[in-house]
């Protein structure tokens, strides 16, 4: 039986502001398992940060929870005082590695005193014995691949992908179970993003970490690491299916278009096939659309899916949800 | 037998930093390759391997400390600056700045007729087969400011205010990297056209600068491997990634992400 460790329904969240307001989640449903590492992957401004800031339970400012529920270990997320959110779930059970965290490292301190820093906010009061906590820490960054002389170091003496396990290496100290990372590899050259991923498979096989979610835009850096991806346009997911299924037999039209906009490298041959943009530009989203968000840019648009949203439908030879009227008649 | 439109020999630029306990950084050092017209070579490399750094020597905004740089034949500091920028021109990372949001896009693209093209009479038609080439409606452009437009069409724009010089060789760095991978194929696919060339207008040479394999891969005739300033490998795009020689770029394609295999993690 597989445990469902986040389960958000319904989820909505708009920024509001003097700019009017921009529905930058729009009724997200979604459940991740034990064990799974799944990728949120999309274009820029289809609401994949917005979203994991949703799931955290306390999103930036003026990112405004407007509806739906989060679970996290069947605890609800919203309507909960802070403080329990803070004690049982931040810290706990969930860490969040956001966009360009690298750059949250205090750059007049030593990554030690940082770490002491981060661990006063996290109980409360300093902590008694520094040098022993120190070590356990030491230990901890050993099993991410750092050496116990980064401690003493300061941010800037750091390369970008140390900085960013330093990063995934402070937020997993409680050991928490479900890791949210948000573009940990966007920043870095190929070869440093190779070892940031093989961290993460790391610290799941070691057990500090069972659940990830990994947001990027790069789908070829998903399909390295994700056994699950789900594919969002204009705060809605399209499409939720496996790694495999998402990159060889895509569902959604936007999927399909999706891979076939990807310039990937292939390292059995040239790259022939030509490849083919995607027409248009994502909708406004403080005015989203009345139907499907992908009407004005679809290639086998039908005449329904101007006016009314589709749910998801299970098409007939597949086994995974696809929010689009094509599959309509094979039912839900 | 192509003809050679670009030429570099043991280029080296060192930036010194300091006023009299001076620190040398080598940026680039001792590069020598050579571009024939009508092909599209890439430069791919980590941040910090230098490829802007030769971006910005062809292009002249830097002096370099060592080497030459031969455009057609002429080295380049002794080509008028006009007459060097009609025929060589640069697309760069960063749509978005490139703009004065002050102005509506129409300012910018009048600018190339007040700096080269004098002689013009026509401004609209020229405007309107140059953005049509990059696959652009006039009636979209024109007039508009460029918040309103998305970062896609903005670089799309530059391109053809690139295109309006009528240029023989385009040094594009990093052209695609701030955008949607929805439009950079794109902007992929205009730059194979543009190299090909249309009935009315000749083939244009392409710098085509890329931290991203997968893009120049599929772009590119012939690639140049740029690690710590010096070129390690260079040959036809095949060769190189299918058969790398240098153990730099062996170990580099081994950790380029693809969706067709997946690393051998333990």
């Amino acid at each position: 039986m597989t445990e469902e460790v986040i389960k958000i329904e319904d989820l909505k969240g708009y920024y509001r502001g003097s700019f009017g307001i921009v529905h930058a989640v729009d009724g997200v449903l979604l459940s991740v398992n034990k064990g799974d590492i799944m990728g949120i992957a999309g274009e820029s401004g289809c609401g994949k940060t917005s979203l994991a800031e949703l799931i955290t339970g306390r999103p930036i400012q003026l990112l405004q929870h407007e509806g739906g529920q989060v679970y996290v270990n069947d605890l609800s997320m919203y309507g909960v005082d802070d403080e329990v959110i803070r004690k049982e779930i931040l810290c706990k059970v969930m860490g969040y590695v956001p966009q360009a965290s690298q750059n949250s490292l205090n750059p007049v301190k030593k990554i030690r005193n940082f770490i002491l820093d981060a661990m006063r906010e996290r109980v409360g009061t300093k902590p008694k014995n520094k040098e022993k906590v120190l070590n356990q820490v030491a230990e901890h960054f050993k099993k991410l691949g750092l050496e116990k002389s980064v401690m003493d170091k300061y941010p800037h003496e750091l390369s970008g992908g140390m900085k960013q396990r330093v990063v995934v290496g402070i937020s997993t100290l409680w050991n928490p179970l479900i890791l949210i990372v948000d573009e940990p590899t966007s920043a870095l050259d190929v070869t440093t993003q190779k070892l940031l991923i093989e961290t993460f498979i790391h610290l799941k096989k070691i057990g500090i970490v069972e659940t990830i979610l990994f947001i990027s835009h790069d789908i070829p850096v998903l399909a390295q690491i994700c056994n699950k991806c789900v594919i969002m346009y204009a705060g809605r997911i399209v499409e939720k299916a496996s790694m495999d299924d998402i990159i060889n037999n895509p569902q959604h039209p936007y999927t399909k278009m999706l891979m076939f906009s990807i310039a990937c490298f292939n390292p059995d041959g040239s790259a022939e096939t030509k490849l083919e943009g995607i027409p248009g530009i994502p909708p406004d989203l403080k005015n989203p659309p009345k139907g499907c968000r992908f009407y004005p840019r679809c290639s086998s648009r039908l005449e329904k899916c101007k006016e009314n949203y589709p749910p998801f439908f299970i098409p007939r030879t597949e086994s995974n949800p696809v929010a689009c009227w094509l599959y309509e008649e094979v039912g839900d | 037998m192509k003809k050679e439109i670009l030429k570099i020999q043991n280029l080296t630029k060192k930036y010194t930093s300091g006023l009299i306990r001076t620190k040398e950084t080598i940026a680039v050092e001792n590069a020598s390759f050579k571009l024939y017209s009508g092909e599209i070579l890439s430069l791919v490399g980590e941040s910090g391997s230098g490829k802007t750094t030769i971006a910005n020597l062809i292009l002249r905004f830097i002096q370099p400390t060592e080497g030459e740089i031969f455009y057609e034949g002429k080295e380049i500091h002794d080509i008028p600056t006009k007459d060097y920028y009609k025929n060589v021109q640069g697309i760069f990372q960063d749509p978005y700045s490139s703009f004065n949001y002050f102005y509506r896009i129409d300012h910018m693209l009048n600018q190339v007729f007040k700096y080269s093209l004098k002689g013009i009479t026509n401004k609209r038609k020229a405007l309107e087969s140059a953005l049509s080439i990059v696959g652009l409606n006039t009636d979209d452009i024109l007039g508009r400011f460029p918040h309103q437009i998305s970062g896609g069409q903005l670089q799309r724009v530059l391109i053809a205010r690139a295109l309006l010089f009528k240029p023989k060789l385009i040094i594009a760095d990093e052209p695609t990297s701030m955008i949607d991978s929805s439009s950079r194929a794109d902007i992929l696919n205009l730059f194979k056209e543009l190299k090909e060339g249309t009935t009315n207008t000749e083939g244009i040479s392409i710098i085509f600068i890329s931290h991203d394999i997968g893009q120049a891969q599929y772009i590119s005739e012939r690639v140049l491997i740029m690690k710590e300033g010096s070129i390690v490998e260079q040959g036809l795009t095949e060769e190189v990634f299918l058969n790398p020689d240098h153990p730099y770029t062996k170990n580099l394609l081994a950790c380029c992400p693809s969706i067709y295999r997946k690393w051998e993690l333990d």
